[in-house]
């Protein structure tokens, strides 16, 4: 299935957002998660499923400023 | 409130705005903006607001300055170093507009002060470099019911959102709170490219005038991302959480608190870069 993944497409095979976060190799205390413009709290991720055509943001912690 | 003559040469180029005018600039002249750390971020907004004319800028920052905050806090010049950063931002916003009433606080933002500084002030500029404080700065407004443009740098990223409290999504909305210590460095252990702090900024300082001035469209339910290794904007729509621990539907952060300090060590992060 195709899901859009921070605005770029791409192919691969998920149930839920956890896998794509695992696939992706990141660190889930390290992201806030938007699942089509919502966000999916970390107690969730794991039991929100992903479908096709879907549009997952990965929101980095961005902390400096001085 | 009537321009001296001096003063309408001074924002002619405002005043020819029909979207500002004689009477926006009247309410730029009438804002009152706090922002807090005078660094990377505070730099810029600080100097774009003072020219802008903005009446009162509010200006929070413990720190002194130090050589290696001169690659990017523009406000402070190689004579600064060792001085305290309020007093240093608040010459030279002297000598760029002297119409702006500058307060200084050489203070620490803290859950016991926070809501007495901002209390004075219409907008609110995050300035600071740890995610405690961020947070701080968010919940501070959100009971405060003040506008605040939030400012995040890292290496050669940045990100910026105005939260209209009550109205749009908030920083507890998107990330709840601060990442576990330790796994998210700042600017001091990894870096930052000096140009996005005023790039950042100055987009900061944008959103105060425009919330300010009643116009356009604010950066409020989107986060926008800028990476300068691409030289890419990113627009991330979102939208206030039921589930947020502030304003949520049933909120349990009912007072201000401060997050523990992050300790001090680096891991580097996963792929994808920073979005």
């Amino acid at each position: 299935m195709q899901i859009t993944i921070n605005g770029k497409p791409e192919e691969m095979q998920a149930d839920t957002i956890m896998d794509v976060l695992k696939q992706k190799d990141i660190d889930p205390h390290m992201v806030a998660v938007e699942l089509n413009t919502q966000i999916v709290e970390r107690d969730r991720l794991e039991t929100t499923n992903v479908q096709d055509g879907d549009t997952l943001e990965f929101l980095f912690y961005m902390g400096g400023g001085a | 409130m009537s321009f001296s003559d001096e003063q309408i040469t001074r924002y002619s180029r405002h005043i020819l705005l029909p979207e500002v005018g004689g009477k926006g600039q009247k309410k730029i002249a009438r804002a009152k903006v706090f922002v807090v750390g005078a660094g990377g971020l505070g730099s810029p907004v600080a100097l774009y607001l003072a020219a802008a004319g903005i009446g009162t800028i509010g200006l929070i920052d413990s720190d002194v300055v130090d050589r290696s905050n001169l690659q990017r806090q523009v406000l402070h010049h190689t004579p600064d170093v060792g001085r305290s950063k309020v007093q240093s931002a608040k010459e030279k916003i002297f000598l760029l507009n002297p119409d702006v009433n500058v307060e200084t606080y050489e203070d620490r933002f803290t859950a016991s002060n926070a809501m007495d500084y901002i209390a004075p002030y219409d907008v609110v500029i995050d300035g600071v470099d740890t995610f405690p404080a961020k947070f701080l700065i968010n919940d501070t407004c959100y009971f405060a019911g003040k506008p605040l443009v939030h400012g995040g740098i890292l290496r050669f990223e940045g990100r910026v959102f105005s939260i209209v409290p009550g109205q749009s999504a908030c920083y507890r909305c998107i990330f709840n709170h601060p990442p576990p210590p330790g796994l998210v460095p700042n600017c001091q252990e990894a870096g930052i490219i000096g140009v996005v702090a005023g790039i950042i900024g100055t987009i900061q300082a944008t959103e105060a005038l425009k919330l300010i001035l009643g116009i356009g469209n604010p950066l409020t339910d989107r986060i926008l991302d800028f990476d300068a290794r691409k030289t890419a904007f990113r627009e991330i729509k979102t939208k206030r959480n039921p589930r947020c621990p502030l304003c949520g539907d049933h909120p349990d952060i009912t007072e201000l608190f401060e997050h523990e300090q992050e300790a001090c060590q680096l891991q580097v992060p996963g792929v994808l870069g920073t979005s």
